[in-house]
């Protein structure tokens, strides 16, 4: 039902330098006193039909990203280019034409439907704002509950507070996928869901990307499910990339001392391997002024000089072959040769 | 009054909780039966409505009394909770018996500091002097592994990051020793490289204090990292009990098992997962038999009556008729 795969093999989405800083506001003339650097120099591309994951705890900017991507904030610098075309965020009929392409999931299942309409109301008014006559739509409708599992003749003129959380969070996929987009943006679209019930819809969630040969970026805290969905790990830190490769590399040779730290938090599932020392002390510094130089430093244990002063770039891995690819990068100093750390390669 | 050392500290018997409301009556805990030995740490696992949190809650009657009918025996070292006045249960809270939560704002009232509340709660409680009780408090921050505790003393709530506020809250509960600490999803909110420090903290407490600890999660992996015995919940009944080495490896319930093998692991990828069909029961209505039957791809007509009780061992008990 979608365009193949465009041609030359591009990426359906690429992300450069995307920047969002909100101000923190306060005094008696409500001036900026300081800035929340909530995404900071973000650059990563997404390949179609690729499930990209992105992983970090809260406010390393995650779910920012997500609304930077659909344009439902305003970014401050930077440029994504979808489908080859760079998006202008100043041209109303090119960000309709873009949220018809790119859709959203996202965790509170409740809150992104309409209480006041029957969930067929709401699946079909996509399609009626982009100009499908209501017949139409209403099939279109059907078509979409009978997709997620939903039985149309038993759920479509139900309202949102009839159904239990995994069934609002079908119909949120249904009304994402009722515009026949090519990336859907799933930001912690199971979290808030029962194990038993979160099962069902990464079931479901694979099925259909398999079906309809969608993109997923799929933002989770949970590394577990991360590493089952994606063919790609992105690992942020703070506002930044700090990590990013294919699932196997980031999960069995992982680079960055923050990626290996979040990575041997994961509870072991056997009791007989408990963890015994934590893999990091203390939260996350507040994103408000960030530490200067790697913004890890403050927590790492390899932390030396260079980290207080200078900020490590995103660079291919060196000497293993995803990064011969130029698929592995991580922003770490410990990590580049010549960087001025004592554990530097060479 | 105490209970001999050998004995459990804690007895419950059938204890049932149901919610009336206007249209319905919720069944939220239909008999839940069980005894904690001292120093003992029992998970309650379970999803949400499975009434993990309640049955926490009714062990101190802390359900609001006007909407709840609670019935069943309640036997703290040998007192009987249920025949308490209002009065004895409030010096219960607080001193035998701890309690943290999944939120610390709801622990913490917001206009008073941290050093306050906990110096506070120990005058309330024991005859020492607010000199005394200010100097525990700084011992009980620095337990919990506050970093300059004098200082975050004059510290508001709101003023301290997630994973600090649980060390505070951690704090304030252990301020009178309580042979008993009550937990409800206190790590749930947390990073996950948060959330193992503080599980690790009460591991490391537990063991020290040589409390006994009941923690509800509805994570797996929480409960295997702090459980001695496990109790799987479902509609308000324990469905399976035993030792969390056990009920992870021979997990013996159809709902266990479903539980265990939906639960997502990355070493699962490319295979689709083994999800439970379904959805959990309305507990308004809750079938006269197995709960889980209508989910269950082994329901019988046996089903249909009540499941019994059968032990395995003497620490595992499963309710399901094919366990016989």
């Amino acid at each position: 039902m979608n365009a193949p795969a465009s041609v030359d093999g591009g990426a359906l989405l690429k992300v450069q330098e995307l920047r969002k800083y909100f101000p923190v506001r306060g005094g008696i003339l409500n001036r900026a006193v300081g800035w929340v650097q909530a995404v900071d120099d973000v650059d990563f591309d997404v390949s179609p039909g690729e499930v990209l994951g992105i992983v970090g705890e809260s406010g390393c900017g995650k779910s920012t990203t997500a609304r930077l991507l659909m344009h439902l904030i305003r970014a401050d610098a930077g440029q994504i280019v979808f489908d080859g075309e760079p998006v202008r965020p100043d041209d109303a009929a090119a960000l309709r034409a873009l949220r018809r392409r790119m859709q959203m999931v996202f965790q509170d299942s409740y809150s992104s439907l309409n209480p006041r309409l029957p969930i067929e109301d709401t699946i079909m008014f996509g399609p009626k704002v982009h100009g499908v006559s209501a017949a139409q739509a209403r099939e279109r409708a059907r078509e979409l509950f009978a997709l997620v599992g939903l039985d149309p003749a038993q759920f479509i003129r139900r309202y949102p507070h009839e159904l239990s959380g995994g069934q609002r969070q079908r119909v949120n996929i249904a009304r994402a996928l009722a515009l026949e987009p090519r990336l859907l943006i799933l930001d912690e679209a199971v979290s808030a869901l029962d194990k038993s019930v979160e099962a069902q819809v990464l079931n479901l969630l694979l099925t259909l990307r398999r079906e309809l040969g969608l993109t997923y970026i799929f933002i989770s805290h949970d590394l577990n499910v991360v590493q089952y969905m994606s063919d790609r790990v992105l690992v942020m830190y703070l506002g930044k990339v700090v990590e990013i490769g294919p699932t196997a590399e980031i999960y069995d040779y992982m680079q960055h001392p923050y990626t290996e730290a979040l990575l041997s938090a994961m509870p072991s599932m056997d009791p007989d391997q408990r963890t015994e020392t934590p893999p990091l002390t203390g939260d996350p510094p507040n994103p408000i002024d960030p530490p200067p130089g790697c913004r890890f430093h403050t927590r790492c244990r390899f932390a030396e000089t260079v980290c207080h002063h200078a900020e490590p770039r995103l660079e291919p891995v060196a000497g293993n072959d995803a990064a011969a690819a130029g698929d592995h990068l991580v922003a770490c100093h410990m990590r580049r040769a010549g960087s001025g750390h004592s554990g530097a390669p060479g | 009054m105490a209970a001999p050392a050998t004995g459990p500290i804690l007895r419950a018997e059938d204890l049932t909780v149901r919610f009336t409301g206007r249209d319905a009556t919720v069944n939220a805990v239909n008999g839940v039966s069980f005894t904690l030995d001292p120093g003992e740490v029992l998970c309650i696992l379970g999803e949400s409505g499975s009434g993990k949190s309640v049955t926490l809650r009714a062990l101190m009657r802390l359900l609001p009394a006007r909407r709840t009918q609670l019935s069943g025996r309640i036997e703290l070292s040998g007192q009987d909770v249920m025949a308490m006045k209002h009065r004895a249960l409030a010096d219960l809270r607080g001193t035998e018996v701890g309690i943290i939560f999944q939120e610390p704002m709801v622990a913490f009232d917001p206009v008073y500091t941290i050093g306050r509340q906990i110096s506070e709660t120990i005058v309330r409680h024991e005859d020492v002097s607010r000199e005394e009780a200010r100097r525990r408090a700084i011992d009980l921050l620095d337990r919990v592994r506050i970093p300059s505790p004098e200082r975050r003393l004059r510290a508001y709530p709101h003023e301290l990051s997630g994973g600090m506020r649980q060390r505070a809250m951690i704090a304030l509960a252990l301020c009178c020793n309580p042979s008993l600490l009550l937990a409800d999803e206190p790590t749930t909110a947390l990073d996950a490289t948060v959330q193992i420090q503080i599980l690790l903290l009460l591991r490391e407490l537990q063991r020290e204090l040589g409390m006994a600890v009941i923690f509800v999660t509805h994570d797996v992996g929480v409960a295997v990292e702090i459980a001695d015995r496990v109790a799987v919940m479902y509609s308000g009944r324990f469905v399976e009990t035993g030792p969390v080495r056990e009920i992870m490896r021979n997990p013996r319930h159809p709902y266990t098992q479903g539980l265990l093998s939906s639960t997502v692991q990355g070493s699962l990828r490319g295979k689709a997962l083994e999800a439970i069909p379904g959805s959990p029961p309305d507990m308004t209505k809750l079938p006269a038999g197995c709960a889980f039957a209508p989910r269950c791809r082994f329901a019988e007509p046996e089903c249909k009556m009540p499941p019994p009780a059968i032990a395995l061992s003497p620490h595992h008990m499963v309710r399901c008729i094919r366990a016989a």
